[in-house]
């Protein structure tokens, strides 16, 4: 049967062009893939290939027409045998609209600015009974062997993790354990073993990638980022990626501008994507057992200073910290401090500041930065009608931004002050001594932040 | 896949048992017709975005798919549909995805270069070139820790040969000595890029030479040469000896894109291969030196064609997804 040539788009965004030329004649033969003429549009001159075998029929648009909207018919095949008078047939019989477009409907789904999904409510968190202190670095440790031993899928790969121990000894102990088939030394070429560890995962298989430090991950962002985070979305859910990026992140000390810095809003801003950000011994261990089940990929942020730091940790096998959970590390009344990582500790001596001067402090220790846990914060800022949130990273576009705004949007009505925000300084880590400190909050940085909220 | 693809014919036989011709034949067809409606879906608009078709290379993915046994995995670039089409996907599921249906592999939400298939084990379609390299050595990596034969065949583009990813990933391969395939898929032009202005390696199956890991340039125009040469890289592979690495000389008759206005190569470059070098117009020659009936030949013509007349039916009239899909497959639950 005969049918209708209809003009192609070439291009994702092309809507009309102009016929240039054709370069068959009616009563030729056409084969699929032949050319047939050559459009012009505003980008490019492109060729349009016959997608069926026939007999050239009948021009409709004659070279030199412009602006021929996309669909529109152009010219007849006919199928061997036909004449043109089946090509007139065609365009009298039908109103020429075969194209069958479908009607692209608006989606009328609920479109919630907030980031979503939510975190899912959570059971209230369990005691765990009797503690004992163990260094940040011990309870990574400690909790990466445990997951080893309860499952075979899980291994740890990264530079210096198996014969040199961790570069900053966090992997103490477990070549010994597993062996060398599951705590890997790899080169260093984060890109590479990134995304390596990525397939793996696809597969089944739940890596730990340890970077020697997050800087360098910056290297395999990519793999982070569109491998690891949107393959689940992009195969309709088939395909999840069960694997943990970890490794020190912010400044430690006095190694410069490149070895310095926070990822946590990078990380944080990525749907399909968890971030973790431990501060005591408890939460590495807890979230690190919980980030090596997830079955997504989860980043946690660790951080080199607090590797050495003993806090008390529950000795019971079982425990863990469920993700999405913050902890309220001091209870208040007067202020909210929202912090993370090294900066809980930072935010506790600034409440203890603050209650030299009356002003009682309640501190949040977020422990997950995505999904944020929303509710524990409103709820605070609810009672405490103030907040200020505290993190080592850059202002812009930084966690405290997305406090700010989650305290503005969800508890309006009950601030007594524009909620505040301290950060590090909007520059590169400096290296010299003096600068450096100049240059990260300090716990006087919170009380003066929390001063102002009270002197207006 | 079948034991007769790899069971030479004594004597002077032909190179292929010839049911497995016959097999080879239609599937280089479904693939040559699939992509043909596909660039005609596209022109009526109801494909969008990006689209790469795969049409001029079906002998690469047809030789090496006679060789692949259950389990085995695969992953490739954005040009990705005939790789879906050979590992067992449907076409009407592909067609599907291209459409934007719910019906498609991915409910609509990856589109033409992002398709996947836990079953049939194959794992996309990626967008960013060379990125399937380092994710395929790890399919490789999985198979080596579970302690199976199964291989992994990773391809990827001339144009991806020159990423950084790629050369640690042959490292990684070799220091580990994963069963890991890699296909270099030559056609000549990165986008508009020809591989002499590209790259400095003149022989692309020697760029795992530092790493000592096999490599041989083999003409993917022709599936009988990529049935040989799949045969030994895949049986070195699934021995335990490492990675292999094969340079398919390939040509793409379409542009990079539906939207390449195709104006760094001559037409008679395009044509001439499509004269003289059509990987299905060269099956036929031989299955028709070796008597096969172009009855047959025309029978397996029409059955391609139902099948994917069948498929456009389906992807044009599959509904479009719920807009609640928004808001799925972000995290998996639990």
């Amino acid at each position: 049967m005969a049918s209708l040539i209809l003009m192609p788009a070439l291009s994702p965004t092309m809507t009309e062009g102009t016929i240039a030329r054709w370069t068959r004649n009616p009563g030729d033969a056409v084969q699929s893939g032949d050319v047939i003429a050559e459009i012009e549009t505003d980008k490019a001159t492109m060729e349009v290939e016959a997608t069926e075998d026939g007999i050239f029929g009948k021009i409709i648009v004659d070279a030199g027409t412009e602006n021929v909207a996309v669909n529109t018919p152009i010219a007849v095949l006919l199928e061997d045998g036909e004449d043109s008078s089946a090509a007139d047939a065609l365009l009298t019989g039908s109103s020429a609209s075969s194209a069958n477009v479908s009607s692209h409907n608006e989606p009328k789904a609920d479109a919630p600015v907030a980031a979503a999904p939510a975190a899912k409510a959570i059971e209230a968190e369990k005691e765990w009974g009797p503690t004992r202190d163990i260094t940040v670095r011990e309870a990574l440790r400690d909790a990466m062997a445990a997951e080893l031993r309860r499952d075979e899928d899980v291994f740890l790969l990264g530079e210096e993790v198996a014969q040199y121990q961790g570069a900053y000894k966090v992997s103490q102990g477990l070549l010994d354990e597993f062996g060398e088939k599951r705590v890997i030394d790899t080169p260093i070429t984060e890109h590479g073993f990134a995304g390596m560890a990525v397939g793996a995962a696809l597969t089944g298989l739940k890596p730990i990638v340890e970077f020697m430090t997050m800087n360098f991950a910056l290297q395999a962002v990519d793999h982070i980022i569109n491998s690891a985070a949107k393959t689940l979305y992009m195969s309709g859910g088939q395909m999840g990626c069960p694997i943990v990026f970890r490794g020190p992140n912010g400044a430690a000390a006095r190694v410069g501008a490149q070895h310095s810095q926070c990822f946590a809003s990078w990380y944080a801003h990525v749907p399909g994507l968890k971030v973790v950000a431990p501060w005591s011994s408890a939460d590495a261990k807890g979230l690190l057992r919980a980030a090596i089940r997830d079955p997504n990929p989860v980043v946690v942020l660790e951080n080199e200073i607090l590797y050495g730091q003993k806090f008390p940790c529950p000795e019971d096998e079982d425990f863990i910290v469920p993700i999405g959970k913050a902890k309220i590390e001091r209870e208040g009344k007067d202020v909210t401090l929202v912090a993370f990582s090294i900066m809980v500790g930072v935010a506790l001596e600034a409440a203890a500041k603050l209650a030299e001067e009356g002003i009682e402090a309640e501190v949040i220790n977020l422990r997950t930065i995505r999904p944020l846990d929303t509710e524990t914060i409103i709820n605070s800022v609810k009672k405490t009608n103030r907040v200020v949130s505290v993190e080592e990273g850059w202002p812009v576009a930084g966690i405290g931004s997305e406090i700010c705004t989650v305290a503005v949007e969800q508890a309006f009505d009950w601030l007594d002050a524009p909620p505040a925000r301290v950060c590090g300084l909007d520059i590169p880590l400096p290296y010299a001594a003096n600068l450096e400190k100049l240059a990260l909050p300090k716990p006087d940085w919170v009380v003066d932040a929390v001063r102002k909220l009270f002197r207006d | 896949m079948d034991e007769t693809a790899s069971v030479p014919v004594k004597g002077n036989g032909p190179a292929l048992a010839p049911e497995t011709m016959k097999r080879a034949y239609k599937d280089m067809l479904l693939v040559r017709r699939f992509e043909e409606k596909a660039g005609q879906l596209y022109g009526m608009g109801l494909i969008g975005g990006f689209c790469h078709l795969y049409i001029g290379q079906e002998a690469v993915v047809v030789g090496l798919g006679l060789h692949m046994k259950q389990g085995d995995k695969s992953i490739t670039s954005y040009r990705d549909h005939g790789q879906m089409l050979v590992a067992g996907m449907t076409p009407r599921g592909v067609m599907a995805e291209l459409t934007g249906r719910e019906g498609g592999y991915s409910r609509g939400k990856g589109g033409s270069m992002h398709m996947f298939s836990r079953e049939k084990e194959f794992y996309g379609g990626h967008g960013i070139v060379g990125a399937q390299v380092a994710l395929g050595t790890g399919l490789a990596f999985a198979n080596k820790y579970r302690g199976t034969d199964e291989v992994a065949i990773v391809y990827f583009g001339e144009g991806a040969s020159s990423q950084g990813q790629v050369f640690e990933s042959f490292n990684l391969a070799a220091l580990h000595k994963l069963p890991c395939v890699y296909v270099i898929e030559n056609n000549r032009y990165g986008m508009g890029t020809s591989i002499e202005r590209a790259s400095a390696s003149k022989d692309l199956s020697r760029n795992g030479a530092a790493w000592n890991i096999p490599g041989r340039k083999v003409d993917g125009m022709d599936v009988l040469a990529v049935h040989q040469a799949a045969q030994e890289a895949i049986a070195h592979c699934r021995a335990g000896k490492g990675p292999y690495l094969l340079e398919m000389e390939t040509y793409r008759y379409r542009g990079h894109s539906m939207s390449d206005p195709a104006k760094y190569r001559a037409r008679d470059e395009v044509e001439e291969m499509r004269r003289t070098r059509d990987p299905i117009e060269t099956l036929k020659a031989e299955m028709a030196k070796w008597g096969i009936d172009p009855a047959e030949m025309k029978s397996i013509d029409d059955d391609v064609k139902a099948v994917i007349a069948d498929a456009v039916d389906y992807a044009k009239t599959c509904p479009e997804p719920d807009p609640s899909e928004l808001w799925t497959d972000i995290l998996v639950e639990g």
